[in-house]
This record gives C-alpha cells, structure tokens and sequence, in this order.
C-alpha cells in the first residue's frame, strides 16, 4: 500500500468530515449516520462477496450479532459501551468462521452457500425472538445515558464523526486487501477455485479469513446501530432487510471494488429518501426503488453503476 | 541413465465407478528431464495428471516424489512443495489482467506486493507475454492463454512441471513458436513431463516418452523407439494396424 492508494479515501474522509458544518438539521444528520452505518454493512459483505465472490444473503447474522452483544454486555453485566462494542464485532466475527468452517469445509458454493447464510441468520433471528437474554419479542432498549465515556453523545454530529471514521477505517482495510497477497488469492478464488489451489492456495483458509474479516466489519455496523438508535429487536438485528442492504450496495455501487460499497449506499438512500419526500411514506416503496435499480444495473455488464455511467458516456 | 528418479508413480489404479480410468500405471520422471506422456483419447492421461498433483485420489497405488510419498496431499501443498500444474481447458482467471493472473502464481512464494509483480513480470518476459501484461487475461488468443496457463505455474518456481496439452489448439507455427519456451524451462532447472498430441513437439522435445492406452502403460522410452512400437500403432490406429502398415512398407 502506497500513499497514493490511500490520496481517495483521504479526500472522501475529509470532505464527508466537512458536512455537518454545512448540515445541521437533524433528520438531515440522522440520514447520513444512518447511510453511513448500512455503507459499513455493505463494506463487509464486499469483502466476502465482492472479492472473494462468496454471495452471502445472510449478513444480518453478524450485524445483529455484534448489536446484541454491545448491548447485552452493557445491559446484564455493566460492561462499558466501548469493550462491549469491540467483543460484538469479535463476536461477529467469531460467528463468520464458524459458519465459514460449516459451509466452507462441505464445500457449499454459489446458491447453496447463499441459501445456508441466509438460514443462519434466520436461525438467530428466531433465537433472539425467544430467548430471555435479548428481550425476546420486546427487544432490548440500551439506558439513555448521555456522557461521551458512555458512547453516547449530545450532539449528532459527534456520532456521524464515529461513524465516518469507522467506514474510512473500513475502506482502508478494503485498500490494503485489494493491495495484499489475501486479497490476490481471494479474487483467484473467485475466479476460479481450481486454477487457485494448483498455485498454491489454500482456498479454505483463504474464505475462512474473507468470512471472519467480513464478519467483523459488518458487525461493527450492527454494533454502531445498537449504540446510536439504543433499541434493538429481532427484527432489526437479524432482519433480512440488512442481509439485502449490505449486499444492494456493493452490487449497484461495484462489488469488489474499494468505493462500491459506499457508493452504492450513498446512491440506494439518497434514493429512498428523494422517493419518499416524492410519493409519502409508502411502507415498502424504498424496496420497489431499489429492485427497480437492481434489474437496470445488473441489465447491463459490468453490472454496476460505475459500469453504467461508463456505457453512456461512450 | 543412472539419473535419480525424481517422481515415481507406482501401481496407481482410478476407478470411477464402472469405469477403470488408469489401471495399474507405473512409470518414472528422471531429475532434469522432459518427459512425454502420451496416449489416444480417454487414455486417461489427464486423470493420471490429477491424481499426479493432488486434485484426484488414486484408487490404489502411490505416487513418491523425491522419496516422499505424496498420495492425496491436497493440490496447493503440492504447490508448495514444487510441483506445478496447468490445465488441458486453460483456467484464466478472465476477470484479472495476464500481470494479475501471473502474479497470483508468484504471491505462492513472494508475500509483497511488489515482489509477486516484478516475479510475474519476469516469467512473462520468459514465455513471451511482455507485450500483454497489462490485457485482461479473458481477451487474448488460444496461444496467449496457453503462455498465460504456463506462465503461472512458472511463477510458483516449481521444481516439477506437469504440462497438460499446452500445445493443443495451436497451428503449426504457434507450435515451433513455444517449443524453445518448453525446452528453455527445462534447461533453467524446471523438470517438466507433459501430456501432448503434437508428436511433432514430442519428438523435438521429449528424452523418454510413456504411452498410456485403456489406463495402461503400455510402452515407454525413448520417442523414436515408441513410435516405432507395434503395440503403440496399435493403440492408436486398431488392431492389427502394425501388421498392414510394415506390409505396406515391404510391399
């Protein structure tokens, strides 16, 4: 990784660092925390399904993962909000290998992987609904608190900033595996598994890395989430709605590129929201936008958005 | 030829079901050597190839390499180790550039970046890919993809070659063009033994040459003696053949 690998995330950092001078308002503030959280999501499903071609459609499985353990450990053992964040996206993360040893090891490619993912977080969503420890049905609602020790602060700004800083973090480790040997082995996998493992790689290994690592990015989402809404229920942490979120982005933005991810995200929720100050608060019309958009992406190769505009300019 | 005996494959037999792809085939690859194996189609040549470098297991049988038994090591540990393979269907990855593609190969034993691309760079100037590095893998000819299929195994600095038809679907001129390349990466200490149709390459290239035919080893030694073998012109022409051709030769 050289300094000029990094001259784009810096400039993206900076100038998305810049806003809230400008933005005040509130919901306007609340949108982009909220775009920034689901942009981390996305970032690490491209780091399993965009490099390593591995289509998951269960990432909620790490997001409500990682959501729940910040909270739970906060709520029944007065862990501080920070620790407790980290062991969530460590839990996450654990939770990738072992789906990645359960699906990886039998072998499980393409739609079967898919399918599998997607059961395992259902699975959880299911658990989370029943079990006493995350609130069952009620949910768990995190202790307003406001103190910046507490992870909890008074202005929002403050929250975008953490936010901000999470997804350039993101989007710097996405630089350096685009720019490592793991990442050279795991785009060799997703190209092709056989003529990867005659050069030496292992491509178990290699997966089981992209898994964990993928896990842990998007449970740092799911974490942030609990943190800024303070309430959580099955629904939301092990929704299929943020196992579809995390995977739209990076597929309309460019999977397996460093920026698709963030600006797929950027794109699908400005969207939404242009639609919705449109047409009302339809419940579902944000999905029927972003289908819309998926059909008119995927039409055309190299099936996304920066692909598109590349087409039209010719 | 008292040359040690680098890879040994001994007894192995591949049963798919009803079927007896290789059946108690032996032969040996000497240390330095080029080493033809050849055979009509559904030999079983490539079957052979697979379990040679780990992607198949054999039935029974082993396969010893420089004294270790290697038999189901999996593929990259062979790697690894030093022994590299290309396939018959070249396997691209289409979406990388033929820079990219290479460079997968020498990540194998260069952990930087930039010492995986400068290793690339140099195979390719080795079997003639200089002027393509920076095409995606996907758009160059038959021949390209061949070098490029080459060119990554190469970059795993193997010790042991397995070449699987490289020159399969090259005309004649695309042929005289590689032939140099084959034997010039041999000659910089890469024993190399490899399944070929093109018997015009086989008898430019090969010192020793096995002949497999239903599964079996039915011949081996030098190219000239092979071809010369009436169980060889049987194999590939019918029974019998051996007979009327020397017949017509009197005649």
């Amino acid at each position: 990784m050289t300094p000029r690998d990094l001259l784009p995330i810096a400039g993206f950092a900076a100038a998305a660092a810049l806003l809230p001078l400008f933005v005040t308002a509130g919901t306007w503030l609340n949108f982009m925390i909220f775009t920034l959280i689901i942009c981390l999501a996305a970032q690490g499903w491209n780091i399993l399904g965009g490099f390593g071609g591995q289509y998951s459609f269960g990432h909620a499985a790490f997001f409500g993962t990682a959501a729940y353990g910040t909270a739970i450990l906060q709520l029944r053992y007065g862990v501080n909000p920070y620790p407790a964040f980290a062991a969530g996206i460590a839990a996450a993360a654990a939770v990738g290998w072992i789906i990645g040893v359960l699906a990886f090891r039998s072998g499980l490619r393409g739609s079967y992987f898919a399918l599998v993912t997607l059961a395992f977080a259902e699975v959880f969503r299911v658990l989370a609904n029943s079990a006493e420890v995350t609130g069952g049905a009620a949910g768990l609602l995190i202790k307003l608190d406001v103190r910046p020790e507490n992870f909890q602060f008074e202005s929002r700004a403050n929250f975008y900033w953490i936010a901000l800083a999470l997804v350039t973090g993101a989007l710097v480790l996405t630089r350096w595996l685009e720019r490592s040997r793991l990442g050279a082995q795991l785009v060799a996998v997703r190209e092709n598994e056989s003529a990867a493992r005659a050069l030496g790689v292992d491509a178990l290994s290699v997966k089981l890395s992209a898994i964990t690592l993928s896990g842990a990015v998007t449970g740092a989402a799911g974490g942030l989430y609990a943190q800024y809404f303070l309430y959580l229920d099955a629904n939301i942490a092990y929704g299929t709605w943020i196992s579809v979120e995390a995977l739209l982005a990076p597929i309309i933005g460019g999977a397996g590129t460093v920026f698709g991810p963030v600006l797929g995200g950027i794109i699908l929720h400005s969207l939404a929201e242009f639609t919705k100050t449109l047409v009302g608060r339809i419940p579902g019309v944000d999905l029927v936008i972003f289908g819309a958009l998926l059909i008119l992406v995927v039409r055309f190769p190299p099936r996304d958005i920066p692909g598109l505009l590349k087409r039209w300019r010719r | 030829m008292s040359r040690v005996s680098f890879l040994s494959v001994q007894g192995v037999s591949k049963r798919f079901g009803g079927l007896l792809a290789v059946s108690d085939a032996s032969f040996e690859v000497a240390e330095g050597s080029i080493t033809g194996l050849i055979g009509p189609n559904g030999a079983g040549k490539t079957t052979l190839f697979a379990i040679a470098s780990g992607f198949e297991q054999p039935t029974t049988g082993r396969v010893i390499w420089r004294g270790e038994d290697i038999t189901g090591r999996p593929p990259h540990r062979l790697a690894q180790d030093g022994l590299a393979r290309t396939f018959q269907i070249v396997q691209p990855f289409a979406g990388l550039s033929v820079r990219e593609n290479i460079a997968v190969g020498a990540f194998l034993r260069h952990r930087r970046r930039a010492d995986a691309i400068a290793v690339a760079e140099r195979v390719a100037e080795r079997v003639g890919l200089s002027a393509e590095l920076d095409k995606p893998a996907a758009a160059l000819t038959v021949a390209g993809r061949k070098r490029v299929e080459l060119a990554k195994a190469l970059a795993t600095e193997p010790k042991l070659l397995l070449l699987d038809e490289v020159l399969a679907g090259l005309n004649p001129s695309e042929v005289r063009d590689i032939v140099p390349v084959v034997r010039a990466i041999r000659d910089g200490g890469v024993t190399v033994l490899m399944i070929e149709h093109v018997m015009q390459a086989v008898m430019n290239l090969c010192e020793t040459v096995h002949v497999l035919a239903q599964g079996r080893i039915i011949a081996s030694g030098t190219p000239h003696s092979v071809v010369a073998d009436p169980a060889v012109i049987e194999a590939y022409l019918g029974h019998g053949a051996a007979k009327r051709l020397s017949g017509a030769a009197h005649a």
